[in-house]
């Protein structure tokens, strides 16, 4: 299955760096989203990053996943040649991931 | 000085309301959330939205450095251009309820900024309107020249301002909340800024409605999720959201825009004005809250760290959702500052191409410019070439290019950095002679070329930029 879903994602930029949230439209998947979604499996979607680090956020209350690339935006939206400079488009790329299903579970939410 | 605050007051959103000292609640809206944006909204907002404050989040990292350039043309310029148009929308039913307005319009020119606010006051024969102006986040005479590290770097031999030479036109600091709340208790009815860091704007009146002292951390950072939610205006109620079919937004076409309901204790709800467009819920509010937030236990303003990292959300009714969970820490030592400097021309030029072949044919286009590109020597610094349509904005691995469809039309894409304006329209002139030096059925050629001025930021220390700031006061009609 696509991340699409089982999650939704927003993406902002600051600079050169572009962020990206995903957030578990079911509580219940968070962990399993959490276990999927490593900062090497979010670069290994994206090849064409720089090298720069990627760092993860975790935040439980809100089921949600943060994502800062740094450097993914070639120097942001005042010096980009890119048409997004903004990365946009970024979070709607992420959600195209193939995915295991989540393990099955009798959660209400 | 709130003039509303009665009629705000609910039972069903207080939870211990007692009869004899109602939970006091600031309503604050948001009539703007970038410099183009929408005005119905907030006229919906200032009629409908029985507010205290009305801000308008109008400046970008690259706003104000832009306004700088068009102020040193023409010194009475240098804000907004669609603050007159806001003001006549909104300043009478403001007026009328008793809704102060804050706002950055002001971007390089607040002083000129608040010139024209008191001029539409007087043409809508709203006499003795206070309005107050926030200066001192220019510190170009700081920074310009200095060796002070550069935060984002651009991309070539500069670590620190100096390295930028000459090419430096503008740097402004992000003020906070400190200058706007002395302009409330002057007794203002709109506040003009320039710089201000956005959440600041609406941490504001919070701290001068509730007397929040500057150094009470978990009352500032629940006032800065506050702005942090509101700044974005229609990016909580639904825009920059909707995916038909997955997240079904209703009527985008009259989005509304948000207005948070805030408690003394810096509790809060976020909703919008019943019967305008748009969705509110714990989804639109888990997305706006880390959007751009990096690390969510410590987001960085001028006035505090605030921790978002344990939120809680509850969705309360249709549109309605509690903010709970906000706390934070001590504010930074110093303040971010954005320096905006020349960076070259840039050029970008597009054709397009449809039928058998498309793809194959705007790949030819690319080639053929880059090869004349190159036999011509033409100094180009950084270029790409991209497939509209096919690469353009897609990044990643998730679609195989090799499964992909073959699309009905492409649009070939040029984009280049040149060092001067002439070689920025040669490139353009190179695209635009595919028309007639390139493969077959070239379609509806572009072409822009402009300079580009590129954002950098530094870090001031705090007391550099704070003796600057200053607050003025007028008055609609004291000219005689």
């Amino acid at each position: 299955m696509k991340l699409h879903e089982l999650a939704h994602a927003r993406s902002g930029d600051k600079g050169s760096t572009a962020d990206i949230s995903v957030i578990a439209y079911r509580p219940a998947h968070y962990p399993h989203l959490r276990a999927l979604l490593t900062p090497d499996r979010i670069r290994a979607h994206f090849p064409d990053l720089p090298p720069g680090p990627i760092h993860r956020y975790e935040i439980p209350s809100l089921h949600a996943l943060k994502f800062v690339l740094h450097d993914a935006l070639d120097g942001g939206v005042t010096r980009s040649l890119r048409l997004d400079a903004h990365g946009k488009s970024l979070a709607a790329c992420l959600l195209e991931m193939d995915v295991p299903a989540p393990p099955t579970t009798d959660a209400k939410d | 000085m709130s003039r509303t605050w009665s009629r705000t007051w609910s039972r069903t959103w207080s939870r211990t309301p007692t009869p004899e000292k109602p939970a006091r609640r600031i309503r604050i809206g948001c009539g703007a959330g970038f410099a183009d944006d929408r005005v119905d909204p907030a006229v919906e907002l200032a009629k409908h939205g029985r507010l205290d404050y009305l801000v308008f989040e109008c400046l970008a990292e690259r706003t104000v450095a832009l306004a700088q350039l068009d102020r040193l043309r023409d010194p009475d310029t240098g804000y907004n251009e669609w603050l007159e148009e806001r003001m006549e929308a909104v300043l009478e039913p403001c007026a009328r309820q008793g809704t102060r307005i804050i706002t950055n319009m002001g971007a390089a020119n607040p002083t000129a900024a608040a010139r024209v606010v008191a001029e539409v006051a007087r043409r809508l024969g709203l006499d003795g309107l206070r309005i107050a102006t926030v200066t001192g986040d220019d510190v170009l005479h700081l920074v310009k020249g200095t060796h002070l590290p550069l935060l984002d770097g651009p991309g070539r031999a500069a670590s620190t301002v100096s390295d930028l030479h000459k090419t430096v036109v503008s740097a402004n600091a992000y003020l906070g909340a400190t200058p706007i709340i002395e302009a409330l208790a002057q007794g203002a009815d709109v506040v003009v800024t320039g710089r201000v860091a956005d959440p600041s704007l609406f941490l504001a009146p919070l701290m001068h409605e509730f007397g929040w002292p500057p150094t009470d951390w978990p009352l500032l950072a629940r006032g800065t999720a506050v702005g942090h939610l509101l700044e974005c205006a229609g990016q909580l109620t639904g825009g920059y959201y909707a995916d038909p079919g997955t997240k079904d937004v209703p009527d985008l076409a009259r989005l509304g825009f948000p207005l948070a309901e805030v408690a003394e204790d810096g509790s809060f709800t976020v909703t919008k004005v019943p019967g305008s467009g748009g969705r509110l819920t714990p989804a639109t509010v888990t997305e706006q809250l880390l959007y751009e937030v990096h690390d969510p236990a410590a987001y960085l303003t001028p006035d505090v760290t605030a921790d978002f990292s344990h939120a809680h959300l509850t969705h309360l009714a249709e549109d309605r959702v509690a903010v709970t969970g906000i706390t934070g820490r001590e504010r930074p030592i110093t303040l971010k500052a954005s320096v905006g400097y020349r960076d070259g021309f840039l050029a970008h030029g597009e054709i397009s191409y449809a039928g058998p072949g498309a793809v194959a044919r705007a790949r030819e286009a690319a080639r053929i410019v880059q090869q004349r590109l190159t036999r011509a020597e033409f100094p180009v610094t950084e270029a790409r070439y991209d497939l509209i349509g096919v690469d353009a904005v897609h990044r990643g691995t998730g679609i195989a290019p090799a499964t992909a469809v073959e699309p009905a039309e492409v649009r070939r894409r040029v984009a280049a950095r040149t060092e001067t304006l002439l070689q920025a329209r040669r490139l353009g002139r190179e695209v635009a002679s595919l028309w007639l030096n390139g493969p077959y059925g070239g379609a509806g050629v572009t072409r822009e070329t402009r300079e580009n001025i590129a954002i950098t930021s530094v870090l001031l220390p705090r007391e550099l930029v704070m003796p600057a700031t200053g607050v003025q006061l007028s008055t609609a009609g004291a000219t005689p």
